[in-house]
């Protein structure tokens, strides 16, 4: 069954989104280790505050679009294992392609907002 | 269900055991009885076209330190129970056809001794992730046909037969790259041990995979690119998850789990 794009190229998406994101997964860890207060980490005002540093906010992004592409892909390919048939299947990669774009704009939608001062 | 079997094949039958002449048989039949040991073998029986689910019949049966598994089917399937479905031809581990699970993992029939199987209980069932055909007996159709699928023969233009040409020599360094991969019997083990192979209907699975690698690793092929966009789709080498069952139940020593990671080597761009 034929994909929209060679499914070699689809996974050399899916590795080097793992790979990338865990990079700055780091980098998410270490700034909240080294800036302010661990424990307060997740109060409004810090997480406000987070988000209208723009490389922060760029960091944030990244983690945002690296880790759908990743973890949507990864749902398809374990639901296309687990039932086979054209329309399941166009129906399951479309889905989790809707659902990934989805994710994203909401999410950058947030993080735009944030950081522009409009929450 | 629990039947007979005290004694060895063959020598309980009256025929044999009447004739004055046969009293060298008789001997020989003494010595084996008094050192054989018996194991309860259990069969599946299933009739997929009768049946609603899966017995098991179980046989007492004799055997010796060179008894193989199959020997014990075709020791019930003599004399007890002709009914019992089962594939075999060769019995030297060549042909491929009687792979099923024997206490649990897939083996070859013919290549498994009972002594080595270290229980005085061997269950023998039909290969997981084939169509039972009846008791032992699977069809090899899905298997086959992926096999074809991916060319398993020399793609090139030219030939090594046509006049004006001679053969294509290798070195032995080009034949170690795909020989072990050539050793495949298409028993079916492998696909019946991978883990995908049981949930994904339309995988491609580890024989057919291990022989897309044996034809791209030979340096005579040309078909590489041909072969590469089969095995690189939805239902293709991807859905390996690695597990590497298909390598350990080999019994040929064929390595499909290293041929696929080789196989995405070249999809994934470093390998050449």
């Amino acid at each position: 069954m034929s994909s929209i794009i060679r499914e070699s190229h689809i996974m050399k998406i899916h590795y080097l989104t793992a790979l990338v994101a865990v990079g700055f997964v780091i980098i998410h860890i270490m700034i909240r280790f080294t800036h302010g207060s661990f424990a307060n980490s997740l109060e409004f005002e810090s997480v406000i505050a987070n988000y209208k540093s723009i490389p922060y906010a760029i960091v944030l992004e990244a983690m945002l679009i690296l880790i759908s592409v990743h973890g949507f892909n990864g749902l398809r390919i374990i639901l296309l294992e687990l039932k086979q048939g054209k329309a399941y299947e166009n129906a399951v990669t479309y889905g989790c392609l809707a659902a990934m774009i989805a994710l994203i704009a909401y999410g950058s939608r947030t993080i735009i907002m944030a950081s522009m001062g409009m929450v | 269900m629990t039947k007979g079997g005290l004694l060895p094949k063959g020598f309980e039958r009256p025929t044999v055991l009447a004739s004055p002449s046969d009293s060298g048989v008789q001997e020989k039949y003494e010595e084996v009885k008094s050192s054989s040991k018996t194991i309860v073998l259990r069969i599946s029986k299933f009739n997929p076209e009768k049946d609603q689910r899966t017995t098991f019949l179980e046989f007492t049966v004799p055997y010796q330190r060179w008894t193989t598994v199959l020997d014990a089917i075709l020791e019930v399937k003599n004399n007890y129970d002709h009914s019992i479905g089962v594939r075999y031809s060769c019995r030297q581990a060549t042909c491929g056809s009687c792979g099923m699970i024997i206490n649990g993992k897939p083996k070859l029939a013919c290549f498994t001794k009972i002594s080595e199987l270290d229980s005085d209980v061997v269950t023998v069932e039909p290969m997981n992730n084939f169509p039972v055909i009846r008791d032992l007996a699977v069809g090899f159709e899905r298997m086959i046909s992926t096999h074809k699928r991916i060319k398993p023969y020399i793609i090139r233009e030219d030939s090594e037969i046509s006049s004006g040409t001679k053969e294509f020599l290798q070195t032995p360094e080009d034949v170690e790259k795909y020989i072990q991969f050539a050793s495949c019997i298409k028993c079916g083990l492998c696909n019946s041990a991978c883990p995908t192979m049981a949930t994904d209907s339309t995988f491609i699975g580890p024989q057919g995979l291990a022989q897309a690698y044996r034809y791209i690793a030979d340096n005579r092929d040309q078909g590489k690119d041909e072969r590469l966009k089969i095995i690189d789709e939805r239902h293709g080498i991807w859905g390996c998850h690695f597990a590497g069952s298909c390598s350990q139940v080999c019994p040929k020593g064929v390595d499909p789990a290293m041929g696929i990671q080789m196989l995405r080597g070249y999809l994934l761009g470093y390998r050449k």
